[in-house]
């Protein structure tokens, strides 16, 4: 295999001398990253011009860019010119039962309480046609279609709504924002677009796992939901099933925008390899997530549950520019081992009487670090507005961190900012009592960690909050010994 | 039922149990009496199986198995609760989730399948209404924000919803007015069985004007110095425990 890919790499590599965009057999581009990837991931995607300028206007003040260094995380230096920034969807070879798929992953799975059908389609088992899923994805389809809401991948709007794309693309999250962000903006491959029209309240939580034609988007994904006026729409984005991936730098962005009256509510399950118990492997988590309450009235809620990832730094932010507009953020996040966690919320009140709501609770176990990271900031014309803040830690053990820097700025004297903070530790005096009670340890972390993050899970549509509940116990398995 | 012979047990390099010795049989409720700090509620952590003591020597059998070899969960799956001098406080946990998940583990062990959401309302109501309690207790979370009395009588609550076979009670009594009191020695007396012990560990004589017990010990400094019956206690409430020490040595 290493060896396929060297030969591959010699082949790509050669051609690339040649011209690259000759190539058509290859599935991957070479190593690194400069104008001439950029310019043939554009090709491939058969993107108008406009698409390009914002890709290589992005390459170009990435390259004047630093990596953030404030965050509260350790990695090794990551070297940008050693990925491979474009692969071709590759058809994986299948496997024609579960008898052929890890018995470790279909051991999680169980313990996840997900159905055969769904392990299937997960593990990408062929499934015979009355159960093909492709049919299922249709009848979606159709609902969607009947609302006149457009639900597709990201490659696919640039193709047939260009006109929505190129107004809403980069509105929310510059392209400088960040660096991970112009990096994504420079390179992204795919995700998702979403949109919501005029007065439509979107009769189906849209997941993508109903998207058709969803490539494998791992590494640069890009997703943008509009809600237009008056509309209402639930996205879910991942899964509990846990998630592989070669790649271990993911970058992604997410945008929305909440035109007058319209909901937008994000749910996230990342439960993407956290490495193994020394924190070796793993996934770079980058990702930058913001929603634009640009029209009055309008209401922006972010729901994570993180319990994946070596390291994750994402920040899933709201603008609420509009008057009397809401920001809601519930946050869960656990590390285990030696992962390390910096997430938090901006919250930006902007518009007057602007409300929004803070819900974090981390949970660390093992050598792992957990940081929430927060800033609220009260503009000059955010007359009257709010924010709750409570954020809370809970210790397994005595070898893990947990930090909170809430930040806030208040530069109007009308607005109310109230924060509240706790850190608790799972006790030996709890445990024995639920172990008294015929709950052995690992349910009993279980439960008592579930009984935290609570008020953060009942906000997950019900079918995902159960099972993030069980990936809350998963994640924490073996943290007590 | 219990059988405990020559049981020493030390934490830190102190001795607290020194060579105790118990029988229990089936059906029989047995009081432990002693004063403050003789080591009443470490031997019902023993028997529950905390594991912070160091058992120096002896044996603890229960239904003819050795107890001391089986986790604290197991032992409870096996019928033995530990009414807890001080139940602990756990956040975010409602009493409904953490008994619905005790029973089932229970049921679980003994090759029973999950008992339905009618089932357990209805085993819930019926033990509230057996003890006369207040049915809001199950809505909150364990122990959280309990006053003293509330904390007691959820411990006795908690034992009628498991049905043990062999339940410690560790000074249940202790803080409670007359009114909790009567619900705590009611709970116990309906959960007298003949297949079913007690171990009752109190403070004072007051619980046992409720609860009759078959046998009375008296615990000091670690030994089991007196046993006899149900006009033990008395004796003792009149005498105090100075009387004992003549007998401790
Ligand atoms: N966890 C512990 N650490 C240190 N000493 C303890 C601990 N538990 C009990 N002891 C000591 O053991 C002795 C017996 O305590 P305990 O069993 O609680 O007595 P009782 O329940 O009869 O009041 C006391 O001297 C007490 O200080
Ligand atoms: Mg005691």
């Amino acid at each position: 295999m290493a060896n396929d890919d060297k030969i591959l790499e010699q082949v790509t590599n050669n051609e690339y001398k040649y011209g690259f965009y000759t190539d058509i057999e290859t599935d991957k581009a070479p190593k690194g990253l400069n104008e001439d990837i950029i310019r043939m991931i554009s090709q491939k995607k058969n993107e108008p011009e406009w698409m390009l300028e914002f890709r290589l206007d992005s390459y170009r003040k990435w390259l004047k860019m630093e990596e953030p260094e404030w965050a509260h995380i350790y990695h090794k230096p990551i070297e940008y010119q050693d990925i491979h920034y474009y692969a071709a969807p590759k058809k994986k070879k299948n496997p024609k039962g579960l008898d052929e798929v890890d018995p470790e992953l279909l051991d999680t799975f169980n313990k996840l309480g997900i159905s055969l059908e769904e392990q299937k389609r997960l593990t990408g088992v062929a499934v015979d046609a009355v159960m093909d899923s492709v049919s299922v994805k249709t009848t979606f389809q159709d609902t969607l279609q009947k609302h006149g809401i457009i639900f597709c991948s990201f490659s696919e709007a640039v193709q047939n709504h260009p006109e929505l794309v190129r107004k809403h693309l980069g509105s929310v999250v510059p392209n400088n924002d960040n660096y991970f962000a112009a990096l994504n903006s420079a390179v992204f491959t795919d995700g998702s677009f979403v949109y919501i029209p005029k007065g439509v309240r979107c009769p189906v939580e849209l997941s993508t796992y109903f998207r058709i034609n969803a490539a494998n988007t791992g590494q640069f994904e890009r997703t943008l939901i509009v809600g237009d006026e008056q509309s209402y729409v639930s996205y879910l984005e991942g899964c509990t099933a846990p998630m592989r991936d070669e790649n271990q730098l993911h970058a992604a962005i997410v945008e929305i925008v909440a035109l007058k009256d319209a909901e937008v509510k994000y749910s996230t399950v990342q439960n993407w390899y956290p490495g193994n118990e020394n924190g070796e492997g793993g996934i770079y988590n980058f990702v930058t997530k913001r929603g634009l309450a640009k029209g009055h009235n309008s209401k922006i809620s972010w729901t994570q549950v993180e319990t994946g990832s070596a390291i994750t730094w994402k920040y899933p932010s709201c603008v609420l520019l509009g008057d009397n507009s809401v920001g809601e953020f519930y946050s869960v996040a656990v590390t285990n081992n030696r992962q390390q966690a910096d997430t938090g919320t901006k919250m930006i009140h902007i518009g007057k009487n602007t409300k929004s709501t803070i819900i974090s609770k981390g949970i660390s176990a093992g050598y792992s670090e957990n940081s929430y990271r927060g800033l609220v900031k009260m503009t000059k014309n955010a007359h009257n507005s709010r924010n709750f803040s409570q954020c809370d830690s809970l210790l397994l053990g005595d070898k893990c961190g947990a930090h909170t820097w809430p930040y806030i700025k208040a530069q109007n004297t009308s607005s109310v900012v109230e924060h509240e903070a706790t850190t608790s530790k799972i006790s030996d005096d709890q445990l024995f009592y639920c172990n008294q009670r015929g709950i052995d340890t690992e349910n009993a972390i279980g439960l008592i960690v579930n009984g935290y993050a609570k008020e953060v899970l009942n906000k997950l549509p019900m079918e995902f909050a159960v099972e993030a509940q069980k990936l809350l116990s998963i994640s924490l398995e073996g943290s007590v010994g | 039922m219990l059988s405990i012979k020559n049981l020493s047990v030390s934490i830190e390099g102190k001795q607290i149990l020194k060579k105790l010795n118990l029988e229990v049989e089936k059906g029989e409720v047995h009081a432990i009496m002693g004063p403050n700090g003789t080591g009443k509620s470490t031997l019902a952590s023993i028997i529950a199986g905390r594991d912070f003591f160091d058992i120096d020597e002896g044996e603890v059998f229960y239904k003819g198995q050795n107890l001391l070899e089986m986790d604290p969960e197991e032992r409870a799956r096996e019928g033995i609760f530990l009414g807890f001098q001080y139940p602990v406080e756990i956040p975010g946990v409602s009493m409904n989730n953490f008994l619905r998940t005790a029973l089932n583990e229970q049921r679980k062990y003994h090759g029973l399948d999950p008992m339905s959401a009618s089932d357990f309302i209805a085993r819930m109501e019926e033990k509230k209404k057996m003890l006369d309690m207040q049915s809001n207790l199950t809505k909150r979370s364990v122990n959280e924000g309990f006053s003293g009395g509330e904390k007691k009588k959820n411990e006795i609550f908690q034992m009628a919803v498991l049905e043990p076979q062999l339940a410690i009670l560790d000074e249940t009594d202790s803080g409670l007015d007359i009114d909790a009191l009567k619900i705590v020695a009611n709970g116990v007396n309906k959960l007298r069985k003949p297949d079913n012990s007690t171990i009752v560990i109190t403070h004072y004589q007051r619980l046992l004007d409720y609860i009759i017990p078959d046998v009375v010990h008296v615990l000091y400094d670690g030994r089991i110095v007196k046993t006899g019956g149900k006009e033990l206690a008395l004796e003792l409430e009149e005498k105090g425990y100075e009387w004992l020490k003549e007998h401790a040595y």
